[in-house]
């Protein structure tokens, strides 16, 4: 089974995001940057799909080259080889420009199986894999759980709302998108780590792939959000603070 | 038609209530860009619904019926909607930010060389032109966004950002419309539940929910201790029930829980949208983060900024000693 896995390289978690002068990104200047969590989650359930039916896992990322390093951690975690889609200002392409490029890039990879995350935690668009399954005329399902394939067809069991689920089954090939925390994710070991140096990075220059942009959303701004609700801060000690919230809860908001 | 297309969702001839929060923000772009609103649903035997629907200020109710749409899949609703947006030619689509929508949205979008604008919290016109607001980097930031492609464009809205609104006068048309066979890749099976509902989140008057910042499962009993002290339940936001800390039926926001308790404390919790939609309508908040800049402070009535492994624990301590 030929897996590819689609993702990418966010800001870090615990990064102070500010916003650049134009606006128009965030100022990148100390920013650190790791694979996006829910992507981690996508690569484990390929990990995990070669172990059970053998194969190859593929990685694929669109991004400047300070996304190699995510590239890198995802061969270290046990991918076979990688695909970089090289663009310096990638934030400048929307869900669909981004999706043609990845679908440009993979198609030639003929994959049985297209896994990303359920969403990216910079942009949030939550439409990749969706888009990805559009454009190369395949099946898809998100929010995946669990995912058994058997003779072509793949049954997978996706998470609804408000605590339902559904099992659910189509031919492959097909795109799924990973719900976070389905399993535990593996840490890249020393071994990993040494073999992935030689594993193979393909640079695919983004410009090359012959995909014509297309008018369509446009950033206008970027800026901190703006406060529903003016927070009273508590200040002091640890035990002047709990004493203060206890008696505004008691006597302000009157909820104790 | 010039006009907005609002697409509504109802699974077995329940609405789904953001339903009605999509319809208030279709209104709302409709007024502001004098547009008719006109609203479909999706299924078989919606009729019913339909006529429920005709009661607001709309200009036609579309009734999508197929027995192919009985049960959702992601073919069926996109090629059905694909055909529907066909025929009317609108300039807007509008849906809620649903799971249901995150399915078939981007690919109904593409299927018209779009992309969907998803998760829209706010919207605003820029003289003749709507601006629309949503959150970036897991609430830390907020962008405008404006459309540069031509008709049609798609927008899915984010649960709790636009008022549902009342009833108005009787009176919208109802067409019944039947769209053509398509195949359906998707065989869905009957949905299911994994486990009895042992607490109600949604019944509880005091919750203390914990989030990341509580690092590892041995450190909860800070949460639980805090809990009791209060006479709260205990409640998480996704990562700790991901991590099987608490399970699932503990876990506030749009994958879990919808809560509006009298009180919320936040516990290490940076308030991501995706846990804040399921919070906010809680009377009074209360945060505990050492970030100043967490996004749960910008709805937070009281805020401590600390250590949550000191302020818990002397938070405790005041409220047993009260």
């Amino acid at each position: 089974m030929k897996i590819l896995v689609a993702m990418k390289q966010v800001p870090a978690r615990d990064s102070l995001l500010r916003a650049a002068p134009s606006g128009l990104w965030l100022d990148e200047a100390d920013l650190g940057f790791e694979v996006n969590e829910p992507d981690a989650y996508a690569l484990e359930a390929g990990l995990q799909l070669r172990e059970r039916y053998g194969g190859e896992v593929v990685v694929a990322t669109l991004g400047p080259d300070r996304a190699e390093p995510a590239l890198r951690e995802c061969l270290a975690k046990g991918a076979d080889r990688a695909i970089h889609i090289a663009a310096d200002s990638p934030e400048s392409f929307d869900p669909l420009a981004t999706a043609r490029l990845l679908a440009a890039a993979c198609a030639p990879e003929q994959p049985d199986l297209i896994l990303t995350g359920l969403q990216s935690d910079d942009l949030g668009s939550g439409q990749t894999g969706v888009l990805l399954a559009e454009l190369l005329g395949l099946p898809h399902a998100t929010l995946v759980m669990a995912i058994d394939a058997e003779n072509g067809t793949l049954r997978v069991k996706r998470e609804l709302e408000g605590g339902w689920f559904q099992h659910l089954s189509m031919p492959a090939p097909a795109v799924l998108t990973i719900q976070s925390g389905i399993s535990r994710l593996r840490y890249a070991t020393l071994m990993g780590i040494k073999k992935a140096r030689s594993k193979e990075i393909r640079r695919i220059d983004a410009a090359s792939l012959g995909v014509t942009p297309a008018p369509g959303l446009r950033l206008l701004r970027l800026y901190p959000p703006q406060r529903a609700k003016q927070t009273q801060f508590l200040s002091g000690s640890p035990a002047q603070q709990a004493a203060a919230l206890v008696d505004k809860l008691k006597f302000e908001a009157r909820v104790l | 038609m010039s006009g907005i297309l609002l697409i509504t969702e109802q699974n077995a001839g329940s609405w789904h209530r953001m339903s009605f929060e999509a319809l208030g923000a279709a209104l709302q772009l409709g007024t502001a860009l004098n547009l008719p609103v006109h609203a479909c649903i999706l299924g078989s035997n919606v009729g019913p619904l339909a006529a429920e629907i005709s009661a607001y200020p709309l200009a036609a109710v579309i009734a999508l019926e197929s027995g192919a749409l009985a049960e959702y899949t992601a073919d069926g609703a996109t090629s059905a909607l694909a055909w529907l947006v066909d025929q009317l030619q609108p300039d807007y689509v509008i849906a809620p930010h649903t799971y249901r929508a995150r399915d078939f949205a981007p690919r109904l979008a593409a299927r018209f060389g779009r992309s969907l604008l998803a998760d829209v919290t706010g919207m605003r016109l820029d003289g003749p032109s709507p601006v629309f607001q949503r959150q970036l980097f897991q609430g830390k930031l907020t962008a405008d966004y404006a459309f540069d492609s031509p008709a049609p464009n798609f927008v899915s809205v984010q649960a709790g950002s636009f008022r549902a609104v009342e009833p108005a006068a009787a009176g919208a048309p109802v067409e019944s419309k039947t769209p053509p066979a398509a195949e359906i890749r998707q065989k869905p099976e009957p949905a299911f539940q994994e486990q009895g509902r042992a607490v109600d989140l949604t019944a509880a008057e005091r919750i203390v929910a914990v989030g990341r910042g509580i690092r590892e499962e041995g450190n909860l009993v800070l949460a639980q201790e805090l809990a009791q002290a209060l006479g709260a339940e205990l409640g998480a936001s996704r990562p700790i029930c991901d991590n099987g800390w608490l399970p699932m039926e503990r876990q506030v926001g749009s994958s879990g829980q919808t809560v509006a308790p009298k009180l919320y404390v936040a516990v290490g919790i940076s308030g991501a949208i995706q846990h804040v939609v399921g919070m906010k309508g809680a009377a009074c908040i209360v945060a505990i983060n050492k970030d100043p800049a967490a996004p749960i402070f910008e709805i937070a009535d009281y805020g401590i900024v600390a250590d949550l492994f000191d302020a818990v624990p002397a938070l405790t301590a005041a409220l047993q000693s009260s």
